[in-house]
């Protein structure tokens, strides 16, 4: 079975990001890049199967400009098998993500599409559901365990009431939450290994995609601040204080 | 001509509040209709519910036996061939509208807004980005249907003093097959809902263990609160995740909420912005917490959460 892993390249999650002062966009200019933290963990849990021997071959893919070459490459270092960028000038919406995976999938025929459950820049949650149904397979989101079974699996997700579990039939789509799996550390002698696996660079022509109709993005601002606390010293000033607005 | 759709968010038996909050967030779009959808194996107590909110016109009920525990493919097909009767298809921003919504909106082939916080017009809307760092103002061009989930934090649930229709209409789908349902574990956690209590009492890493996490429970019993938690002290194991409060967890409003040993990451923060009240406990007294809390006490909060305790008891 082989296994395709979404791998986004965003902000650095530990980066704060600010809004420009003309509001034209975020800051990006030599702000830190890193694979979307839940994209590191789909990679890993993909990683896990086949080392459980659950799955043969792990591809990264990546859309975008030839920057995204270099987390694919870090994708190689952590031990994916081969990575596949998908060039496009411009950062792409859900649908046409989704697209671009569904024309991967019909090229390369693997058992589970492994993305992330959102990406924390534009934080839309959604490709692995579109691609789920361009596809017409199950999709298992949110994912915090799951347990290969032949051509089933059993996902355990987070959702608003605790645990759901489903059983699935592969292929499918899977999506991870945040507590599936620790991601490994890269070691040095991997990221030099992994400057020697095969890394494909695609065109959306080469895979017979159009980009979709996109929302358009007409203002940036920062979030409304909050402001004019107010500091106390001990426990009855804080419960004088509560009873006061009402609160207690 | 704008005409919403509202997938309604249910447990079989009873409305979630999180659908009423949708309702809300569908008004200022100024639609001619607004009616609201219940998928159930019996829907006559739920779309009674939603037949009583002020501002749903009509409910369409969609009864089935499949319906009892329905997957995202299951419904997915369902919403997208109800859409063709409406400009606009909304869900609550909870796991369940997460997973459906977009499912359904790849079938209607148009992307979907995540997350509404602000209503500009009925296609102009401002959602939050980069873990809430950023709000930006989306607009889906006049050839798109409207496919979007309503941030639920940021808007208060409709009101009853509706008196709605209820119409019933057929399956359009059968069950793919492909994906089952095996079961679902409740929350282990006693007392109110976190996602939708008035109070709510998160602690954080700086608590140390799971066992020392009884003080912020007992707390939080006190004075009827929600128990929630920072993603540090979930990923440390201290608590569930369903307890975790942020960006990646539950973003909640109540009106007040103590923050216990949270220094306040970014994406902490962002669950909890739209809270009425916020209190900080923590010993450090430049942790981020601070800028953003209502009223801040440094000090060790093993010495002042049993004292505060005591106080509200």
């Amino acid at each position: 079975m082989k296994i395709l892993v979404a791998i986004k390249r965003v902000v650095d999650y530990n980066v704060r990001v600010r809004v420009k002062s003309d509001g034209s966009g975020v800051e990006t200019e030599g702000v830190k890049m890193s694979i979307n933290p839940f994209d590191e963990i789909a990679l890993e849990e993909a990683l896990r199967m086949r080392e459980a021997g659950k799955a043969e071959e792990v591809i990264a893919v990546s859309i975008g400009g030839d920057e995204v070459q270099q987390q694919l490459r870090t994708a190689l270092a952590m031990g994916a098998d081969r990575a596949v960028q998908v060039s496009s000038a411009t950062a792409v919406q859900p649908l046409t993500a989704a697209r671009v995976f569904k024309a991967l999938v019909d090229k390369e025929e693997p058992g589970i599409v492994f993305l992330g459950k959102q990406a924390i820049d534009d934080d839309c949650n959604q490709t692995g559901q579109m691609l789920a149904a361009l596809w017409d397979r199950p999709q298992a989101t949110f994912a915090s365990k799951v347990e290969i079974d032949g051509d089933k699996a059993k996902v355990a997700r987070e959702v608003d009431a605790g645990l759901e579990t489903l059983e699935i039939d592969l292929p499918a789509v899977m999506t991870s939450d945040l507590r599936l799996n620790e991601p490994r550390f890269v070691k040095l002698p991997d990221i030099m290994k992994a400057k020697r696996k095969p890394l494909e660079t695609l065109a959306f022509d080469d895979l017979g995609i159009e980009a979709s109709v996109d929302h358009e993005t007409v203002a940036w601002e920062p979030p409304p601040k909050r402001g004019g606390g107010i500091k106390v010293e001990s426990v009855p000033e804080l419960v004088t204080t509560l009873k006061d607005r009402g609160l207690l | 001509m704008t005409k919403i759709l509202i997938i309604a968010e249910h447990d079989g038996e009873t409305l979630d509040s999180a659908t009423a909050k949708t309702v809300s967030g569908a008004l200022p779009m100024g639609a001619e209709a607004t009616d609201v959808v219940v998928f159930a194996a019996s829907a006559a107590a739920v779309a009674k519910q939603a037949a009583a909110l002020a501002g749903v016109d009509r409910v369409l009920t969609v009864e089935g036996d499949d319906f009892a525990h329905p997957t995202a493919a299951r419904l997915a097909p369902e919403v997208a061939a109800l859409a063709s009767d409406y400009s606009h298809v909304l869900a609550p921003s909870t796991t369940f509208g997460k997973d459906l919504l977009p499912r359904a909106a790849a079938l209607l082939g148009v992307n979907q807004v995540s997350d509404i916080m602000e209503v500009i017009d009925a296609r102009t809307f401002k959602r939050p980005i980069y873990a809430g760092n950023a709000i930006v103002t989306v607009k889906v061009p006049d050839e798109s249907k409207v496919v979007a989930t309503i941030r639920t934090a940021s808007f208060a649930a409709a009101k009853e003093g509706g008196e709605a229709a209820i119409e019933s209409r057929d399956p359009q789908a059968s069950d793919p097959g492909h994906t089952r349902f095996v079961g679902v574990e409740g929350s282990t956690s006693e007392g109110p809902d976190l996602a939708s209590a008035p109070r709510v009492v998160s602690g954080g890493r700086a608590l140390g263990s799971s066992d020392n996490f009884d003080i912020i429970y007992a707390l939080a019993k006190s004075m009827g609160a929600a128990v929630g938690a920072s993603r540090a002290a979930v990923d440390a194991g201290y608590v569930p995740n369903e307890l975790q409060v942020g960006q990646t967890g539950k973003i909640i409003a109540p009106d007040l909420y103590f923050a216990i040993g949270i220094s306040g990451a970014i994406q902490h923060l962002t669950g909890i912005k739209d809270a009425g009240t916020i209190v900080a406990i923590n010993k450090d007294g430049d942790a981020p917490i601070f800028e953003i809390a209502d009223i801040g006490l440094v000090g060790d909060l093993f010495e002042i959460v049993p004292e505060l305790e005591k106080a509200v008891s």
